[in-house]
């Protein structure tokens, strides 16, 4: 539980960051909130022998509504996600979620940058992301791009960020008003990664189900969109037989890791039933 | 007498003596940051000391390379078995008279074993030390199984053992087997079985866990050359019997080493063993001349210091239909990993697993018990209870639910059946104790009235027809567990570790102004003894417990003691404490007469002094009694006013107690709730009803953690899959029921105050209450024993397996 040996680096601006990046290579990770990385460099599980550090880089702070759109920068905590009105109006999924994130402290240091650039298929917010139909900005040495966040995993700490890149923001479509929403998480205890999540947006008309998507957390090797689970269930009432058929889809898609949160078949069980149960309380938080 | 008189009540509650809710005293330094543990220990020139591991359960240990290590700067020595050979301390003795290795001698017995010991400045510089000692092994098939340890073609595990045919507690059946431990009459029970009308046979498994204290285990050693002496600050819940066995095994003279156990975060058995740390940190320091420190992490603590429990518990019970038992046999395979490092007193290889009768009249029983090696870590240790007792009291609570459910009776009727009467105690049990007291019913049926039990029966009834009729998914299950613990070890005649008898002792100075220092053999580490202990000597003498210092840890002050595990801090240093009280109260009555002028027997004591008889005004406080022995005593009486007491107890105290868990399952995930869980302890006498309700809130907790989930887990090939707080259970207070306490008193009849103990309690009777709630809950669908851990995935398991998922 002890670290290897690092040299540690805090640039002031985000071109500095990219370019001590550049410079260093291989061997050096941004660090944001730490409550991924570090715990792996206490195991030795990644041992950068560089840490750049982003906090004193402005740029990749604040929550900014444009309408249509939410700009989240990378370095916001989940902390300052719980905290922020404009999320509150716009995108109170985002507040669900990340109230089921590991615990008060940890929240206080994590970022939403570092919770999506990790890649690990326990964190929550990379299917919400997927949802929403979010786009990740990202910075590195050769200049700004765009990546939504359905493109963006890749594999297990396999993403679309190439050696170098920063993460600077994350834009966001704010689903119609009256939408429902819901994020249904089963875990352990407190500070636990889901043994199984379903991330459910929605919207209603006619008492029938207008447009859905669902996201799945720790159900495979990255985050999943279940399409054919969303399919299933648009222009239906969310009858049980209905809800079934979803969950039936969306188990189809699963493959998790039997670890001790269960084997396989029980994960994929839960998981068709978070499914199950996020459709309902969406469903029924609409307006 | 004028107004300002103190009434005799307001003079009593001034003592805060027993019975008193005191606030605990050492909370004022723990709340405030400044505890003192053994890693606040930093002295001038320290070195950090930490281990290379096995990562395999099983190979050869081929070649240990240190070269690259030792230029990594900082890093100082790298110890291995063959340094250690140099001073004869490659292997060590263990508590239950096996031997283990302290550092890999040939090969490795299990995942993270200690292979060798990295010394450098500071613990960064020892772990750098630590990735670059280059380890050759040749992996060896491992032995994961308990059940099949005592194959034919199992590996061998204990090369060291080769031949030897007997063992430490009599013949070895096999090469993997430690110990076979049996107990009762065997022909008589199995004459109850023939004879017997009903029976029930179940194997209950108890599954490896861990005591897991807040603080991980850890130590400070610093050998002065020039004075020939070692100190070492320690995390030992047991400080002299530690110093005993560093004599014995370093052959130090017992006066050259000091042994100090400062605050303690937390012990629960895992601080009572002596582990490679501490040899290594003495060593370490002996060859370098600098004080030597090793704190584990917590992976290491899961992983390597001490499991507990991994008692596989094949239970059989004989009754009449009318559900009168006549019969219990049980035959434990006890798995305890690659060294028998169990911390029980030195005859019982099994512990006091014979109390496994519980609370009922069984005519006859017989116990057999199989210790064997497997690939795992080295222990078991008893986790917040009292040696294998925990085990004992989910047996048998398990084993009568099954009982009941065969029957088709209640399981608290049949428990009411069943129980000792109180007229029967002194109570002499088929495998052999004698129980000081209780009153079993009317603990049982203040359980039943105050949770209104019946109400929750005819809900479960009602909740079980809905399930059927498909209009809920969730089930209701309720668990009972009514526990009789042993506990206070012990009596001589019976009890002591590596030859000392498991006595305890206590010391007391009365100082001139009415205060006083009381030094004890016991060891807090939580319990709130400077809290407790002053409390007792308040009442005894009559002096507030807040002029009473209470010191414990340091063997250069405390008188000899066994140290504080198993609920023997009360039962034994509990009495020992009033007895030396009584000491000094004599001698405290006798310069009272001198000063009051009158002949001893007219002396009555009086809460806080001595009283002539029929005189009120005549008396003498217990204050103005100290200031005189410091002056003017009777001629011939040595001045001053101290006492000693090593008591040896004339028997164990069996502290009981009724639980109750309601419990409900949701059969499509597997999470439960739990709806209430009831708590009724009877401990003897209350000394700090406070400090007793925090004991029972902490071990229900511990009871929850374990039944519901916390396991030391092994995968095929040996490798631990729970070795951090990410997998292995360790509750919130969000995941924690709330908890209801109540209470009977039926006083222990040997005790000086008739105290019995409670610290174990509630681990020992909360387990079985969270399993039968789990197990009642799906008994209705056809199962008859689920084993524990009832984590989510497998309550949905079980739910499956009896078809009540798809
Ligand atoms: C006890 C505990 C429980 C937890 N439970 C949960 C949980 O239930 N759900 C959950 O989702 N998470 C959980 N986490 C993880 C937590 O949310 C982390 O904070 C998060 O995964 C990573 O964010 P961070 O800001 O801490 O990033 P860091 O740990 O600093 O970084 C994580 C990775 O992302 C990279 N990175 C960070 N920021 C950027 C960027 N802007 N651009 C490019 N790369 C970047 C880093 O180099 C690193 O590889 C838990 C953590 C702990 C300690």
């Amino acid at each position: 539980m002890i670290p290897g040996p690092f040299s540690y680096h805090r640039p002031a601006s985000l071109a500095d960051a990219v370019k001590l990046l550049a410079d260093l290579g291989d061997d050096a990770r941004p660090l944001a909130g730490g409550h991924s990385l570090v715990p792996m460099m206490k195991l030795r599980l990644a041992t950068p022998a560089h840490l750049v550090d982003l906090h004193d880089v402005a740029d990749l702070k604040g929550i900014r509504g444009y309408g249509d759109t939410v700009v989240i920068g990378a370095m916001t905590t989940q902390h300052e996600l719980l905290a922020s009105g404009e999320i509150r109006q716009t995108l109170p999924i985002l507040q669900e979620a990340a109230a089921l994130i590991a615990d008060p402290q940890v929240r206080y240091c994590g970022t939403i940058g570092g919770n999506v650039a990790n890649g690990d298929p326990g964190n929550d917010m990379p299917a919400l992301m997927m949802v929403l139909g979010a786009n990740f900005r990202l910075n590195g040495p050769g200049g700004e791009r765009d990546v939504p966040a359905n493109e963006f995993y890749q594999g297990a700490y396999f993403t679309a960020l190439e050696p170098g890149e920063i993460l600077t923001s994350i834009s966001i479509p704010v689903p119609p008003a009256g939408h429902g929403y819901a994020y249904e998480k089963l875990k352990r205890k407190v500070g636990d990664y889901a043994t199984a999540a379903a991330a459910v947006v929605l919207t209603m008309a006619g008492g029938k189900v207008a447009t859905c998507a669902i996201g799945l957390t720790n159900l495979h090797e990255t985050p999943l969109l279940a399409t054919d689970a969303a399919n299933a269930v648009i222009g239906t009432s969310l009858d049980a037989a209905t809800l079934k058929k979803a969950a039936a889809a969306a188990e189809a898609i699963m493959a998790p890791a039997a670890d001790a949160r269960g084997p396989v078949e029980y994960r994929k069980h839960v998981g068709g039933i978070m499914v199950m149960r996020a459709l309902q309380r969406a469903a029924g938080g609409t307006a | 007498m004028n107004d300002m008189t103190p009434t005799r009540e307001q003079r009593t509650a001034a003592l805060e003596g027993m019975g008193c809710k005191r606030k605990r005293v050492e909370d004022i330094r723990f709340t405030q940051g400044r505890g003192n543990y053994v890693d606040d220990v930093k002295l001038p020139g320290m070195l950090h000391g930490d281990f290379v591991r096995s990562p395999h359960a099983h190979a050869r240990v081929k070649s240990i390379n240190a070269e690259e290590a030792l230029k990594v700067p900082g890093v100082l020595a790298v110890i291995t078995a063959e340094t250690l050979k140099t001073v004869n301390l490659a292997w060590m003795p263990t508590l239950a008279g096996d031997v283990q290795m302290v550092l890999a001698d040939g090969k490795v017995l299990f995942q993270n074993q200690e292979v060798a010991f990295v010394v450098a400045t500071d613990r960064y510089a020892a772990d750098d030390g630590i990735n670059k000692v280059e380890v050759e092994y040749e992996p060896l098939p491992p032995l994961v199984d308990p059940f099949k340890a005592m194959d034919h073609n199992a590996p061998v595990l204990r090369e060291d053992l080769d031949g030897k045919t007997t063992g430490a507690h009599g013949p070895r059946k096999h090469h993997n087997h430690i110990f076979e431990w049996t107990v009762g009459d065997k022909d008589l029970t199995d004459a109850a079985f023939r004879k017997a009308e009903v029976t029930i046979k179940e194997m209950i498994s108890y599954h490896r866990t861990h005591p897991s204290p807040l603080e991980t285990c850890q130590c400070v050693c610093s050998f002065d050359k020039v004075k020939g002496e070692l100190t070492i600050w320690g995390t030992f819940q047991a400080p002299h019997v530690i110093r005993t066995v560093v004599s014995l095994i370093a052959k130090l003279p017992e006066q050259k080493i000091h042994v100090i156990a400062p605050d303690i975060g937390g012990g629960f058995g895992n601080k009572v063993g002596a582990y490679p740390g501490y040899i290594c940190a003495a060593v370490a320091s002996i060859v370098t001349g600098k004080p030597v420190k090793w704190v584990e992490d917590r992976i290491e603590n899961l992983t390597a210091t001490s499991f507990a429990r991994d008692y596989h518990m094949t239970t059989e019970i004989a009754a009449t239909k009318e559900g009168k038992v006549t019969g219990l046999r049980v035959h434990v395979l006890a798995d305890h990993g690659a060294f028998d490092a169990c911390a029980d007193p030195s005859k019982w290889p099994a512990g006091f697993f014979n109390i496994v009768t519980g609370s009922y009249d069984f005519p006859t029983a017989h116990l057999s018990v199989d210790g064997v090696y497997t690939n795992k870590a080295p222990g078991g240790v008893a986790y917040r209870c009292s040696f294998r007792v925990t085990e004992a009291a989910y047996c048998i609570e398990r084993a009568m639910d099954i009982l009941a459910q065969k029957l088709g009776m209640d399981p608290a009727e049949l428990r009411l059946k069943n129980f000792i009467k109180p007229e029967q105690f002194p109570y002499h049990s088929a495998l052999g104790w004698e129980y000081d007291s209780g009153d079993y019913h009317t603990a049982m049926r203040k359980m039943m009235e105050t949770t209104d039990y019946a109400a929750l029966r005819k809900e479960q009834t009602e909740k079980r027809e809905a399930f059927r009729r498909g209009e809920t998914r969730e089930i209701m299950g309720l668990g009972v567990s009514f526990f009789t613990e042993i506990v206070g070890a012990g009596p001589s005649k019976n009890c002591d570790i590596l030859g000392i008898a498991m006595f305890d002792s206590c010391e007391i100075r009365m100082h001139p102004t009415g205060a006083g220092i009381a030094r004890m053999g016991t060891k807090s580490q939580g319990q709130g003894h400077e809290t407790t202990w002053a409390q007792i000597i308040a009442t005894e003498i009559g002096i507030p417990a807040d002029n009473i210092q209470v010191e414990e840890g340091n063997t250069d002050t405390a008188p000899y003691g066994l140290g504080t595990y198993g609920s023997r801090s009360t039962p034994v240093a509990g009495a020992a404490i009033a007895m030396a009280a009584r000491k000094i109260k004599a001698k405290a009555q006798m310069i009272a007469a001198y000063k009051l002028e009158v002949h001893e027997d007219d002396l009555e004591f009086d809460i806080d002094g001595f009283r002539v008889k029929g005189l009120p005004e005549k008396f003498m406080s217990m204050k103005d009694i100290c200031w005189a022995a410091y002056n003017s005593v009777p001629p011939g009486m040595e001045p001053g006013l101290e006492a000693v007491s090593y008591y040896d107890p004339p028997n164990m105290t069996y502290p009981f107690g009724a639980y109750l868990c309601v419990m409900d399952i949701d059969v499509d995930t597997g999470v439960y709730k739990v709806r209430r869980f009831y708590a009724l302890d009877d401990c003897g006498t209350r000394i700090n009803p406070m400090i007793i309700e925090g004991q029972v809130h902490g071990g229900l907790t511990e009871a929850f953690a374990i039944a519901m989930g916390q396991e030391i887990r092994y995968d095929d090939t040996g490798n631990v899959v729970t070795g951090s707080f990410m997998d292995f259970f360790m509750p919130t207070a969000v995941e924690t029921p709330h908890w209801e306490t109540d209470f009977t008193v039926t006083p222990s009849p040997h005790h000086p105050i008739g105290a019995k103990g409670v610290g174990e309690s509630p681990n020992v009777g909360g387990v079985p209450a969270f399993s039968n709630a789990v197990n009642d809950a799906f008994s209705f669908l056809g199962s008859t024993h689920i084993q524990m851990p009832h984590d989510f995935w497998r309550n949905w398991q079980a739910a499956k397996n009896l078809g009540a998922v798809a």
